[in-house]
Parts: C-alpha cells; structure tokens; sequence
C-alpha cells in the first residue's frame, strides 16, 4: 500500500511483557511524516517514546498496527535510517574522524577511504568540527560530541533520521547552538526527522509538525502544525505566533499528564 | 627528566630495598639456613647460571602456553555468558565454585589422572588457574554493553558477527587487560604450584625443590628472586600489549 508519506505510522499498539503482567505503552498510536518533513514528538516521561523510536528503526515490531517506510512495512533494521541517542555513543577506541565514518563501514562497504573521508570531513565542516577529526572522544565536549554523533546519524545520507532526546543532557546554551546547527544541516543535507524531545521549545524552533502524545499507554493525542518560516532564528521563539504554540503545547501535555483541572 | 625519573625511582626503592634486607640479617646475625641476604645470592646465581636458564624457560614457557590457553577459552566462555543469560545463570555458580577450591589440591589429582605427562600437567594447572579472571571481566563486559551502542549498528542491519567485532570486541578490551593482569601472575603460581608439589626436575620450582632437599638456602632465595624477575617480566609484557590495543582507554592527563 504505497503512501504519498515518507514514515506511515498506523494504529500501533505495543506492551511489554513484565513479570506483573503486559505493560502497555504505546495504544493507538498514529503518526504520518512527509518526505522531508521534521516530526517533533513530545510526551510526559515514560510514555513509550524510546519505544516510537525503535519502531521506526525496525529495531522491534509492534503487537498491533502497521509502520510503513517508503511504502514498505518496516519488518526489520534498514540501512536507509540514521540514529542519535541522547547519549552520543562515541566509540572511544576511535578518532572523531572514524566515528563519523563508522556506518559506510556498514552501508558502503565498496566506498572507497579517500571517498568515506572526504564525506566525513565534509559534514564535521558543517557542524563546526573541522579541525577535531584527529582527537578522541574523550578529548571533547558534550557539546562537540554531540555534534559528532549527528554527523554519524547522517554519513550513510540516510531517508529518515531518528533522534531520541539528543540533546537532553546539554545546558542550555550549547542545545540551542545545536538546535541551529542542526537548522543548518537541513538546509544542506534533506532528510525526513522524527526527533523525540520533551522540550518544547525545541520542538517549535526545529519542527514542521508537533506530535503531543497523551501519558503511558501513548496515543496520538495533538498534532500542531508548525507554520513559522523554515529559516527560524532564536529569536522566532519569541514571537507572538510561536508563544501561542508553545501555550498551547503546554496545555496539551497538561492534559497528557492527566492533570486537566484547571491547575493553572 | 622525566624518562630518567620513571627509571631511576624504581631503581633506587630496589637498591633500598636490598639494604635494609642485607641490614636486617646483619643486624641479627642470622645464619644463611634462618634468611639468605643478598649478597649470598650472586654466588648462588652464578654457582647455577645455567640451571637458571634453563628452569627459567621452562617455567617461562610453560607459563605463557597454561596462560594463552585461558585467554581462549576464557575469551570464549566470557563471550557465551555475555550473549546469554540463560547460559550466565548456569555457568557462574560452576564457575565460582571451581575457582573457590583450592588449586593446590588439584596438583595430585591431575598427577594421577595424567600420570607422567609432566608438561601438561603444569601447563594445565596454568591454565585451570588463570581462565576464571578473564571468563567473568570478558562477560561483564559484553553484558554490560549499552543497548544504543548495538543500536546503532544494529539500526543499520549490520549482523551480529559485525557488532561483535567492530563495537563488543572492542569495547570490552580494557576490562580484558584488567583481567590478563591478574590472571598472568595466577598463571605463573598454578605453574609453580605443580613444579613444587609434585616435582619433575622441571622449572624454577624443582630447582627450589633441590635447594630444599641439598640444604641450599641461598639457592632456594635465589629462585624466589627468579620467580619475582620472571613475575615482573610477564607481567610488563601484557601491560606493553595493553598499551597497544586498549591504549584509548587511558584518559589523557590534564
């Protein structure tokens, strides 16, 4: 069943099975993406967004519901994803440099060295690491690492980019460096992005759609529709038009955590 | 500056050391049968020069072949406890309580299971000795493996032969190092353990034999001192090949 939509998401339901019984977590969940999109989702903790993630990745497959890639079934791991954690997941043993190059080991296994590093060196250029490529992880910031892991996610030019939370142990300065730095990288480099987030803001500044999932077990609660300029600055953020989204998101996911009383 | 302190230290807490030992007897007056000092030990050391190396080589060797057969199989067995609980939760109570018996006891009965087989038997106990260190780090180490690191090979259909070797393998380097500096010097008392109580003629410990029975007591501090050397070499050994491979691990010193 081919879609006009990059990632289908239709009807998933999911529970992991504990020793008190199954665990539902994700119950009805529906998510549509388009070709080049940025698809924000946010939820109350522990809702089942790691899980979202996975799903998508091919990683695992859902009790119920369907998830289509491309107008494929996702039925296992494809090498057309790309993936950040919230942990950037550096390979210590490694140079930043070799990091970055690590999934055309995989994907490209005929691409040439000279060809892996002129890609790798190119995308550190972009994020501003040039000139790190020979250093260990170790030697960097959380920042700069972090940076590193999104140039890994997107080496192999991969149709869709997962990211989870990728930014949720940075301060707040640095996250809104990547936030832009990651602005830049969409410019130059499409991809299709469900970026799981539980900040707000970031998914205002970095989405083209707000998913709002409802609290455990997660279904589609809200989607807003971002319509602010695709060239957003920091300052877009203080715009009348994004405080109204961000109020509202505020109230949607008051209401996700079930605490809709008017708790003004 | 620095070189020269990295040598010169250890050198001098050893010659420091060799005083207060020398002191020590001369002080009390001790004959050579109560404590050999150091100055006995040249005489005894050329007296045998060649029965030295040639003992030493076969503890040596005997050492590195019991100590190279625990890093594969202990290798293997980690890389089994690490990839299945099901075989984790078998293995380990075995596991520990066969590292809990005393290996001493083991020496006669591997003497009468393979009876005259002596370089076997020494390098088996070697071996018996020294796997249980790497076994246990090795898996640990793999089932400790953060999921995202497999995720993220994994999320590229990469097989599991492929994360293993480009992500487990690697990443569980340092804790098999912590382990094989262990189990070198195990390794070496298993050795030394067989050459003593159950003594062929043998390595270094037949010759502590021979220095007992002959009433020898410098010969016997001799072979002490020998054992040490040997002990100290093995065990640089594995930190240069430390330095090799898991050199990464060390942080850089700010």
């Amino acid at each position: 069943m081919p879609t006009e939509n990059l990632i289908d998401i239709k009807g998933v339901r999911h529970a992991y099975r504990t020793k008190a019984g199954p665990l539902p977590v994700l119950d009805g969940l529906d998510i549509s993406v388009p070709q080049g999109e940025f698809c924000a989702v946010v939820g109350p903790s522990g809702c089942g967004k790691s899980t979202l993630t996975r799903l998508v990745a091919g990683l695992m497959m859902p009790d119920e519901g369907e998830v289509w890639l491309h107008g494929e079934r996702v039925k296992s791991p494809r090498n057309t994803v790309g993936m950040a954690f919230q942990n950037p997941v550096m390979l210590e043993w490694r140079t930043i440099l070799e990091n970055v190059i690590l999934p055309l080991e995989i994907v490209a296994p005929r691409m040439s060295r000279a060809q892996r590093v002129d890609r790798a060196m190119a995308l550190l250029e972009l994020v501003g690491l040039k000139g790190f490529e020979a250093k260990r992880p170790s030697q960097l910031s959380g920042g700069m690492r972090q940076r590193a892991s999104l140039c890994r996610a997107i080496v192999h030019k991969p149709d869709v980019l997962i990211m989870d939370e990728p930014f949720g142990a940075l301060d707040n300065f640095t996250r809104e460096d990547l936030w832009q730095t990651m602005r830049d990288l969409r410019a130059k480099e499409p991809f299709t992005c469900v970026l799981i987030t539980h900040d707000l803001r970031e998914s205002v500044f970095l989405g083209d759609q707000v998913v709002v999932l409802s609290g455990r077990p997660a279904r589609t609660q809200h989607i807003l529709n971002v319509d602010l300029p695709a060239d957003r600055t920091l300052e877009s953020l203080y715009t009348q038009q994004a405080q109204d989204m961000l109020h509202l998101l505020r109230d949607q996911i008051r209401i996700a955590q079930g605490r809709d009383g008017g708790a003004h | 500056m620095e070189t020269l302190q990295k040598i010169a230290v250890p050198l001098l807490a050893m010659v420091i050391f060799l005083f207060l030992w020398e002191g020590l007897v001369w002080v009390n007056d001790w004959p050579n049968y109560k404590m050999a000092s150091p100055s006995d030990l040249p005489p005894a050391f050329w007296k045998f020069r060649w029965m030295f190396l040639e003992m030493g080589w076969q503890t040596l060797w005997r050492t590195v072949v019991g100590l190279g057969l625990a890093v594969l199989f202990g290798t293997f067995l980690g890389m089994v406890m690490g990839f299945s609980r099901v075989a984790r939760d078998g293995l380990y109570p075995l596991l520990v309580g066969f590292n809990a018996i005393p290996k001493a006891t083991l020496v006669p009965v591997i003497a009468l299971i393979f009876i005259g087989q002596h370089d076997f038997n020494t390098v088996l106990m070697a071996f018996l000795i020294s796997f249980f260190p790497i076994a246990v780090s090795v898996g640990i180490g793999l089932s400790t493996l953060e999921p995202e690191y497999r995720d993220i090979l994994r999320s590229l259909g990469a097989s599991r032969l492929t994360i293993f070797r480009k992500i487990a393998l690697p990443k569980t380097l340092p804790e098999f190092f912590g382990a094989l500096k262990v189990s070198v010097t195990l390794a070496f008392i298993g050795t030394n353990l067989v050459e003593i109580v159950s003594p062929h003629g043998r390595g270094l410990g037949a010759l502590f034999k021979s220095g007992e029975t002959n009433g020898d007591y410098p010969l016997m501090f001799a072979v002490l001192i020998a054992l040490a050397v040997l002990g100290i070499v093995l065990y640089y050994a594995v930190l240069v090949l430390e330095r090799i491979f898991a050199g990464w691990a060390e942080r850089p010193q700010s």
